[in-house]
């Protein structure tokens, strides 16, 4: 009790610091459900005095908002299954298999970890135009299989895993792809559900390459289509407040179930922010 | 060979999809972007014309300004971003475990959305009416009303404060890790010495934790080099009158809507070096750094 009277200035000022960082969370879901008129009223109203669905109900008459969020957790989605096993596989091979040519690709693969994505973008986008990719699903999801932070992330888990098993497991007879699927990826899980919560973050928000590779409206990620909201309804705040809302809580559901994935995956290597 | 590859098949299967992917989508593509840089690439065609882009570049106003203002807005945010991580890890390290993970929680938690929907908001908080919410914050002091987004004197403070005013919870994290592990004897050594919290604060904590201040200082800069969203959003791309333009904003509108590919890719090639220039800076200071 004593220790939280000497910590009080501490808690405050770590609580004033924590709720200015979430004030813009908060202002959006409280401009999402204030009636038009308090929306734009002088001075803005910090506590409500009424609340409304209405944009809610305008959002979803009027826009693919919903055709947005299922092309979101398809594209995400289909990222994240692909990344888990990929980069679990090589992952285990770099830590665990001994064969020539491995230092060269992993140091070739490490390397391009601080290259900004913006520098890949145009020749990637001739590589899909090339192919005919340009426009398409597959388009916006295999050139997001090459990033290989999960494949670093991996290797880094699986090294620590002690050898034994897989010892073990191979003078019983199991077959090489056996001692990964039955070995290596139940021993990885903490590891895989970080990269899974992680990559399925990150192409949730990804933005600029969508942006680049689609057309057609009804194929938009919903990061891409919330920024055509903003030319839509320019100045219309409640309805582009309540969009944003809309693409934020998905992943705010996210954040609380997987709270400490997102924490750890950091730690291991991954600020974004 | 046959040899090799019967008994390192395996091996080159588990890598194979991978390194074939990050061959094809990532490898190919930078010694491309240098390629193309070199030439005069537009929507259909393109020839090499040596270092023309760059001169054009040089020359240009608009990719100056571009320039100028990525720098400005890198440095002011890497350095509020370092800072804040800084001393909020140092706040919470000495409360209990608990509070701990509350406030790694309360901290990562504006992070986990994407930059557009946060960008969205600042735009809504930094319009020029009089209910926007940063100008009635202004009139408590008695500050009149600014145009904020809607003035080039005012709109790029106004896209460096929305990055600024948001705690950096991935620095917070990993300064909270970094901290959990020094070494106790020092400071059990300068408590004999009848060091203050302050004292022992600046002169230990700070200097221990320079490997984990030089990685994040990297990583931020990075990603800072790469705003675009915000500018996106916040400055319909960049505006009013280029005065918030970036780097990235000015390679996606010269390359995706004037067709001008060479033009941008010899713009991404500086991007690249300036990305590569920080990592090296970083790579040989933790080579001289002293280990504890």
């Amino acid at each position: 009790m004593s220790s939280i009277r000497r910590r009080l200035p501490v808690h405050l000022v770590l609580l004033a610091a924590g709720l200015l960082s979430l004030f813009p969370l908060y202002w959006l879901f409280l401009t999402s459900l204030s009636p038009a008129q308090y929306v734009v009223k002088v001075p803005p109203e910090v506590v409500p005095r009424e609340l409304t669905f209405g944009n809610y109900q305008r959002l979803f008459d009027t826009t693919p908002i919903v055709r947005w969020l299922v092309n979101t957790v398809v594209i995400a989605g289909v990222i994240t299954a692909f990344h888990l096993l990929f980069d679990s596989m090589a992952g285990y091979a770099f830590a665990k298999r001994r064969f020539p040519g491995k230092n060269v690709m992993f140091w070739l693969v490490v390397s391009t970890l601080t290259v900004p994505a913006q520098v890949t973008l145009i020749p990637v986008f001739f590589i899909l135009r090339a192919i005919g990719l340009l426009d398409t699903y597959p388009g916006v999801i295999v050139p997001g299989l090459a990033d290989v932070f999960g494949v670093f992330l991996m290797k880094q888990f699986i090294q620590t895993l002690p050898s034994e098993l897989e010892h073990a497991a191979r003078l019983d007879g199991a077959s090489e792809w056996q001692v990964y699927t039955r070995i290596i990826l139940p021993l990885s899980k903490p590891a895989l559900a970080v990269l899974a919560i992680f990559t399925f973050n990150r192409y949730w928000n990804a933005f600029i390459f969508p942006l680049v590779i689609l057309r057609d409206p009804a194929k938009y990620p919903v990061q891409v289509g919330l920024a055509t909201l903003q030319g839509e309804f320019n100045t219309d705040f409640g309805m582009l407040m309540t969009g944003a809302a809309v693409a934020a809580i998905p992943m705010i559901v996210v954040f609380f179930a997987f709270q400490r994935y997102f924490i750890e995956g950091i730690r291991v290597g991954g600020v974004k922010g | 060979m046959g040899a090799a590859l019967r008994r390192h098949g395996w091996s080159y299967l588990f890598v194979l999809p991978t390194f074939a992917l990050f061959v094809v989508f990532t490898l190919v593509p930078v010694v491309q972007a240098f390629v193309l840089s070199l030439q005069s690439a537009r929507i259909v065609g393109g020839e090499f014309i040596g270092l023309q882009n760059f001169v054009t570049l040089a020359e240009d106003p608009v990719f100056r300004q571009a320039l100028g203002n990525t720098v400005l807005y890198s440095a002011v945010v890497v350095a509020a971003q370092l800072t804040l991580a800084l001393v909020v890890a140092s706040l919470i390290q000495p409360l209990g475990p608990r509070s701990q993970t509350f406030y790694r929680a309360l901290f990562y938690l504006p992070l986990v959305n994407s930059a557009i929907l946060v960008a969205m908001v600042w735009r809504w908080i930094f319009n020029a009416n009089p209910y926007g919410l940063a100008n009635t914050v202004l009139g408590v002091f008695g500050v009149q009303p600014l145009l904020w987004i809607g003035s080039s004197d005012q709109a790029l403070a106004a896209v460096i404060l929305s990055a600024v005013l948001t705690i950096p919870g991935g620095g917070v994290v990993l300064y909270s890790a970094a901290m959990s592990s020094l070494p106790r004897e020092l400071y059990e050594a300068a408590e004999v010495e009848g060091a203050g919290a302050l004292t022992k604060w600046w002169y230990i904590t700070v200097p221990l934790l320079k490997p984990t201040t030089l990685y994040l200082l990297v990583v931020y800069t990075i990603l800072a080099f790469q705003v675009f969203e915000r500018v996106y959003v916040m400055t319909n791309g960049g505006g009013p009158n280029n005065a918030t333009i970036t780097i990235v904003q000015l390679i996606y509108s010269t390359a995706f809507q004037f067709g001008r590919y060479g033009l941008a890719s010899a713009m991404a090639v500086v991007l690249f070096i300036m990305a590569v220039a920080v990592a090296v800076v970083q790579f040989r200071s933790l080579r001289s750094d002293v280990e504890y």
